[in-house]
């Protein structure tokens, strides 16, 4: 069943047009990888789907399946789109001083959890829950203690962006460069993380530059975004491809 | 979409909820300052002479004085002779004998401000002295104090029934030539409260002021005094509104406290005097001297929440006499639109073995300056005295500005000083970062909020920091850019 439909999509920030005549279709329980060089517009697309207010919509749907219909989620806030089960991992997630991991978390679920019909968990009953998905995703407790991502490394602070997603369920998780500054044990990490995630009723939409991440998660479909459009779409193998040709070769080839 | 209409209806309505005006029938003293006008307030007062005197040396003190201008503050010079000194509402009998006998207008307007002062709706577990304009109205529980020897009451009840104890102590902490508006407020201040806590004491009950300024063009000058005898302790409390108007208005206070050996005064305030409006019109100027001395061993904490007036020139603080005593200054300024804070607090420490703990939080948000400033003083014969200050400006949007001017001085090699600074922002993308997650603006400035001013809000007492945070957070809304 599709979860998300982009229909020439036509978006960007002030008076300049990033993305253009962008066509995706997601399924719930499919892995999409978009790989594009830099300035493609791949961050871009991670921020207008997620609804951030510096990005503007010129002309094009975002359908999105709430309620089991597809909905135009043009005009939908962030935070609805967060609590309709949207979740952006960021590239550079904020530090946010004098906020308690756990106090974050537990705010984000409750306003998430109130959305959809359900009954807000108590203090007790939160770190339970936290508590199981710590151990799903084999983190330290102390997470919870620790005021937001500060001082944090830029592993740790990855991985706190895939446990507010464990905590959180959503149904289509977009992850924003995840990979870009790790080393191989935190990337290692972060896709056993998205790994113990994945199931039949969401998807994942793992935006990146390179193929790597791609070595631990295999894509169902692995797109190439230039310019603003999708230019060519592909199975896993398009993303060795990429790294073995650069993505001149392939765009080029896209156009003819 | 709704929502959104909705709460922006809510704002402009809840703006500054205080800001209402009471009509009633005043005695107003006509505008202008001379030795006339204190003997006037002295005469209607029936004060004894040596109060007269006090008040007529100040003016010849004052007259020779000029209004600071170190602050990093900006508004037009005042003119002293366009003041109103005096204004007390017309009472249909003479005083009333008791807050039962209070006109009803008054007081709806304290219950309409959250502070039922009739026998049946007062507030348990805290005892009110409610000063409207230039006249305390009187006080509650005062029996039930008075079991325990503690006075509670107005400054002018106090100067009838106990003269000794005024006498010994006015100017004791704030001499009327400290400053040009302490020295202006000794001359002509109206009313105040007193509070005096006997021996070994421990007061059963919060004290609270709460001041009410309703007279247009009439200054406020009202005067605390607060006496904790040896090893005995008391919390005070203090709230202050005023109707919003167009004009300017002067609220020039004086606070003394007074902590003899062992004694402990945690002294509380949410100022929340109307602040002008988003182009800078109107408003209260805010230029209060509050001061505290600590014998031996004695403690006083001062822990403000300044979140209103158009200008706010305030430093609490504390003379660490007695060896042993300890002062702490716990603040949170907000500033917003177009008000001015310059705030903080003086530590002198003379005594051996003295502390003193700073903890400032200032938010400035839209247009608005919020200014710390602080003193440190460790005198020669301060051995071993400490001070810890941490000073943390949070900026919200991209107009605001945040200054800190620390002063320190040091006269004794064996004092420890130390002092953190730290500056952040409250961001349009950490704002994206909640939503993101869900969160709402609203609860995310708040939760924001919440964890800058912890450590400030800790020490209020509870239906104080509840109310606290919601005034910051209602001034917040919509100042995220």
């Amino acid at each position: 069943m599709t979860l998300l439909q982009v229909e020439n999509l036509r978006a960007g920030m002030a008076d300049k047009l990033i993305l253009k005549d962008l066509n995706l279709t997601v399924n719930k329980g499919e892995i999409h990888a978009i790989m594009g060089p830099n300035g493609s517009g791949k961050s871009t697309f991670s921020k207008v789907l997620s609804g951030h207010p510096a990005y503007h919509v010129e002309s094009g749907s975002i359908l999105y399946e709430i309620n089991y219909k597809l909905t135009n989620i043009n005009d939908l806030s962030p935070e609805t789109r967060a609590r309709e089960g949207i979740f952006l991992a960021f590239q550079y997630p904020i530090e946010v001083a004098g906020v308690s991991n756990f106090e974050f978390l537990r705010a984000s679920f409750n306003s998430v959890v109130s959305h959809q019909g359900g009954e807000e968990m108590d203090v007790l009953d939160f770190e339970d829950l936290v508590r199981q998905k710590l151990k799903l995703l084999e983190m330290d407790e102390k997470f919870l203690r620790r005021e937001v991502n500060v001082d944090f490394s830029g592993g740790e602070k990855k991985r706190n962006e895939i446990l507010q997603m464990a905590v959180l369920s959503p149904r289509l998780a977009i992850l924003d460069e995840t990979d870009s500054g790790l080393d191989v044990d935190s990337i290692k990490q972060v896709a056993f993380g998205i790994n113990k995630l994945k199931n039949s009723d969401n998807a994942f939409l793992l935006i990146t530059h390179y193929q790597r991440l791609l070595n631990y998660i295999t894509p169902d479909i692995v797109h190439i975004l230039h310019e603003g459009k999708i230019c060519r779409s592909g199975d896993k193998d398009l993303a060795k491809e990429i790294e073995k040709n650069g993505y001149d070769r392939l765009i080029s080839q896209a156009k003819k | 979409m709704n929502d959104q209409v909705k709460s922006q209806n809510e704002f402009s309505n809840s703006e500054y909820q205080h800001g209402f005006y009471t009509e009633i029938a005043a005695e107003t003293f006509p505008k202008g300052l001379d030795e006339n006008i204190i003997a006037n307030i002295s005469r209607i007062k029936n004060e004894p002479d040596f109060l007269k005197d006090f008040r007529l040396r100040a003016f010849k003190i004052w007259q020779k004085m000029t209004p600071p201008t170190w602050a990093a503050v900006n508004f037009p010079p005042i003119d002293f002779q366009k003041i109103s000194y005096f204004s007390s509402p017309k009472f249909q009998k003479d005083k009333p004998n008791s807050l039962d006998e209070v006109d009803a207008e008054i007081l709806a307007t304290f219950e309409r401000l959250g502070v039922p002062l009739s026998e049946r709706k007062r507030l348990a577990g805290v005892a009110v002295d409610a000063v409207f304009d230039s006249v305390s109205l009187g006080t509650t529980h005062q029996e039930e104090l008075g079991k325990y020897g503690i006075v509670f009451c107005s400054f002018s009840e106090a100067v009838q029934k106990h003269p000794e104890l005024i006498k010994k102590y006015l100017g004791s902490v704030v001499p009327s030539s400290d400053n040009f508006y302490a020295a202006l407020n000794a001359a002509v201040f109206s009313d105040g409260s007193f509070a005096y806590i006997p021996p070994g004491v421990e007061c059963p009950l919060d004290l609270s002021t709460y001041f009410r300024i309703n007279a247009a063009e009439t200054g406020q000058f009202e005067r605390t005094l607060v006496v904790a005898d040896k090893n005995s302790k008391v919390n005070y409390l203090e709230g202050c509104t005023a109707p919003m108007r167009d004009e300017n208005q002067l609220h020039a206070a004086v606070v003394e406290l007074v902590a003899l050996e062992g004694a402990q005064i945690n002294y509380s305030t949410v100022q929340n005097w109307y602040a002008g409006d988003a182009t800078g019109k109107g408003g209260i100027y805010n230029f209060v001297t509050k001061r505290g001395l600590c014998k031996k061993d004695a403690k006083i904490s001062w822990t403000q929440v300044e979140t209103g007036s158009a200008i706010t020139w305030k430093y609490p603080s504390c003379i660490l006499q007695g060896d042993g005593s300890v002062g702490e200054f716990y603040s949170v300024a907000l500033t917003n639109k177009k008000m001015q804070a310059d705030t903080g607090t003086k530590m002198i420490h003379l005594g051996k073995n003295t502390r003193s703990r700073i903890v400032s939080k200032g938010i400035s948000a839209d247009d608005s300056v919020n200014t710390y400033r602080g003193q440190v003083k460790i005198s020669s014969d301060a051995y071993n005295a400490r001070n810890h200050t941490v000073c943390d400006s949070m900026l919200v949007g991209k107009k605001a500005k945040a200054n800190t001017f620390p002063n320190i001085e040091v006269k004794n090699k064996t004092a420890t000083v130390e002092h953190e600074a730290s500056t952040s922002k409250i961001s349009a993308d950490e704002i994206f970062y909640f939503k993101s997650r869900g969160i709402g603006e609203e609860q995310a400035i708040s939760l924001l909020l919440n964890g800058f001013c912890k450590e400030v809000f800790n020490k209020l007492p509870l239906e104080f920091s509840v109310e606290a945070v919601k005034l910051l957070e209602m001034k917040l809304e919509n100042s995220v850019g």
